[in-house]
């Protein structure tokens, strides 16, 4: 990130601004703020519509501050059971799927990347054809109940160990790394679980960092898996709940049904300002792991973006 | 890079390398077993697109094997009745997305270049790849709130004079395409710069610096020097764009889509799955997905030779 930063263009010489530097420069500017605006407001908009009065913002017209502060929407959604519950099942997917599918990932990433691996090209072969070619919803989806994954836990969890994407992500860090340092544990007598626990897991922490965060993102971010293989209650994940809550908005709840909503209600909510809250607290996590983002995303995409 | 190549010194019997590498199968297992389970398994559903598949009690491979066998019959059927709608759907929402999608990022990345203020760089690039991480879910809800009847977008038109009465966007079919397609444009394009904004990071300082003192203007440098030192990557980000112009989403058109404007937002992954598991029509759903991925398996390796021969480095 920081290479790319410090790449500004070479101090200002004072050079004479041609008509075409002017309009790149108003260009530059316009384009510049539009895209911070677009990809910033929508986010600062929701938050101060959340964090207002629910009748007060029927009446519309909060765009920037909020007009009348209230958390009546934030207790009301965190207070319901099933909210709470859903919370639970995303951090239990994110917190356990993660970590499992880091390992499992790097396990195969190790042997890919030994070239003398026997049968090494059969091997990478294997794995690279299925990022080109699947075989439909439809199969895997009976597969999964064969296996007795359908509505359980683990549905969520074992197809997710392991993205060959990622893979190869790992696979082209280790085999950047120089030979040296495993000829020494081979002379010491380690075998090939030793330099791979104690030698290629901690070398290899800043991919596996990024495969990390791509990993917990993409699982606290999934409800469609929660939507086609489980239909218990007790298996929803939060996005799972906030497609529920957006289908009832997409269905109706028009402007003057809300408004009754509110005054018969005792706290002042509506169905609006609880599908504002529990948007802020589906966001809230990524937000919250934003500077890691920074520190590890950016390499992994250069190196994903090298090896295709 | 065969650099870890540890037991390389020449051809030692096959069960002897076999046993030096005991530990490493050990370490595939878990990725083998996926592999076979999660991947291929399902593969064996090629078939199920030729056949009258019913799941029963007697499990998937039973029912899949005994199943009627009748040829391309779910593919006659997908092409004497959907196909037109469901293509028509797929490439106006593909190739619009590429109309907006594509060139965003370069140019954010080309003006970021340009910006002299590093803090500024850093909060316009940090801000805009937020999108990308956020779940289709909130990305849905922030686009049916600020294109709804009553919502921002409506009233900024209003306010502006752009228009007279309120838009419904969701309730016109064609709007659905455009909306997709921006929807898509501001999701990827932050994170899509990164990719051009790392091949600009390695233009030697000294080559704008020598161009703006034979008198260069900056529009000239950007001609001139940033834009060919990214033209691979363009070429390359180009050609898999292309590859990939039958998956044009699934999650955005389920999510913002309603029944009043199906016939234009159903795409071939939307029908496919609609068909397939939400109307129990299995094989057919199957065979329409297997059309979809035989295609796209042809474009992407046709995009592969191409970006092979213009680079003389295939990727992958």
């Amino acid at each position: 990130m920081t290479a790319i930063a410090k790449k500004a263009i070479p101090s200002r010489i004072k050079e004479k601004r041609t008509a075409g530097d002017w309009v790149l420069d108003i260009f530059k500017v316009v384009f510049l703020a539009l895209v911070a605006i677009v990809t910033v407001y929508p986010f600062w908009n929701i938050f101060v519509i959340s964090i207002n009065d629910a009748t007060d913002a029927v009446r519309g017209g909060i765009y920037f501050w909020p007009r009348v502060f209230s958390l009546a929407s934030y207790q009301e959604i965190l207070g319901r059971a099933t909210f709470q519950h859903a919370i639970l099942v995303s951090l239990a997917r994110t917190l356990i799927g993660t970590p499992l599918a880091v390992l499992c990932t790097a396990m195969l990433a190790y042997p890919l990347a030994r070239k003398d691996l026997v049968g090494h090209r059969f091997w990478s072969l294997l794995f690279v054809f299925t990022m080109y070619f699947g075989g439909g919803q439809v199969p895997y989806y009976m597969v999964l109940k064969n296996l007795g994954m359908l509505d359980n836990f683990w549905v969520f969890i074992l197809p997710n160990i392991m993205s060959v994407y990622n893979m190869i992500l790992i696979r082209s860090y280790i085999e950047s790394m120089p030979s040296s340092l495993f000829e020494a544990v081979r002379i010491d007598g380690g075998n090939d679980l030793v330099i791979f626990f104690r030698i290629i897991m901690p070398l290899a922490k800043p991919i596996l960092m990024t495969v990390a965060l791509f990993v917990a993102i993409t699982q606290w971010n999934s409800w469609f898996d929660a939507y086609l293989y489980t239909s218990s209650q007790d298996l929803k994940p939060m996005q799972s709940i906030l497609v529920e809550i957006l289908n009832q908005y997409q269905t109706g709840a028009s402007t003057s049904q809300q408004m009754a909503a509110g005054k018969t209600g005792a706290a002042t909510v509506t169905p609006d300002s609880i599908r504002m809250a529990a948007t802020m607290v589906a966001t809230l996590p990524i937000i919250m792991v934003y500077p890691f983002i920074q520190k590890y995303f950016v390499k992994g995409i250069m190196l994903g973006a090298v090896k295709g | 890079m065969s650099n870890i190549a540890l037991d390389g010194k020449k051809k030692k019997p096959l069960t002897a390398r076999l046993l030096d590498q005991k530990y490493l199968f050990l370490l595939m297992i878990p990725g083998v077993i996926w592999v076979l389970v999660i991947c291929y398994a399902p593969m064996t559903g090629i078939y199920m697109a030729f056949t009258n598949y019913r799941p029963s009690q007697n499990g998937y491979f039973y029912d899949l094997f005994n199943a009627k066998f009748v040829g391309l019959q779910w593919f006659e059927y997908f092409f004497s009745k959907d196909f037109g709608m469901i293509m028509r759907n797929t490439l106006a929402t593909s190739l619009l997305t590429l109309l907006f999608s594509f060139p965003a990022p370069i140019i954010l990345a080309v003006m970021l270049n340009e910006l002299r203020s590093v803090r500024m760089k850093k909060f316009i690039q940090t801000a805009s790849y937020l999108p990308y991480f956020i779940s289709w879910v909130i990305a849905a809800n922030i686009f049916l709130t600020f294109l709804s009847g009553g919502g921002l977008i409506n009233d900024l038109l209003l306010s502006l004079g752009l228009i007279k009465e309120r838009i419904l966007f969701f309730q016109h079919g064609p709007y659905f395409w455009w909306i997709i397609a921006i929807a898509n444009t501001w999701k990827g394009m932050g994170y899509n710069a990164i990719i051009y904004l790392s091949a600009i990071s390695g233009i030697d300082e000294q080559l704008y610096e020598a161009a703006s003192i034979d008198g260069a203007s900056r529009v000239k440098r950007i001609w001139h020097i940033t834009l060919p030192t990214i033209r691979p990557t363009i070429s390359i980000l180009l050609i898999l764009a292309i590859g990939g112009i039958l998956s044009t989403g699934f999650e955005q058109q389920l999510l913002m889509g309603n029944n009043a404007i199906l016939n234009y937002s159903d795409v071939l992954d939307t029908y496919a799955y609609r068909y397939g598991l939400a109307k129990g029509m299995y094989s057919y759903g199957t065979a329409v997905g297997l059309f979809k991925s035989i295609v796209s398996f042809i474009l992407v390796m046709s995009a592969n030779k191409i970006t092979a021969k213009l680079n003389d480095s295939a990727l992958f």
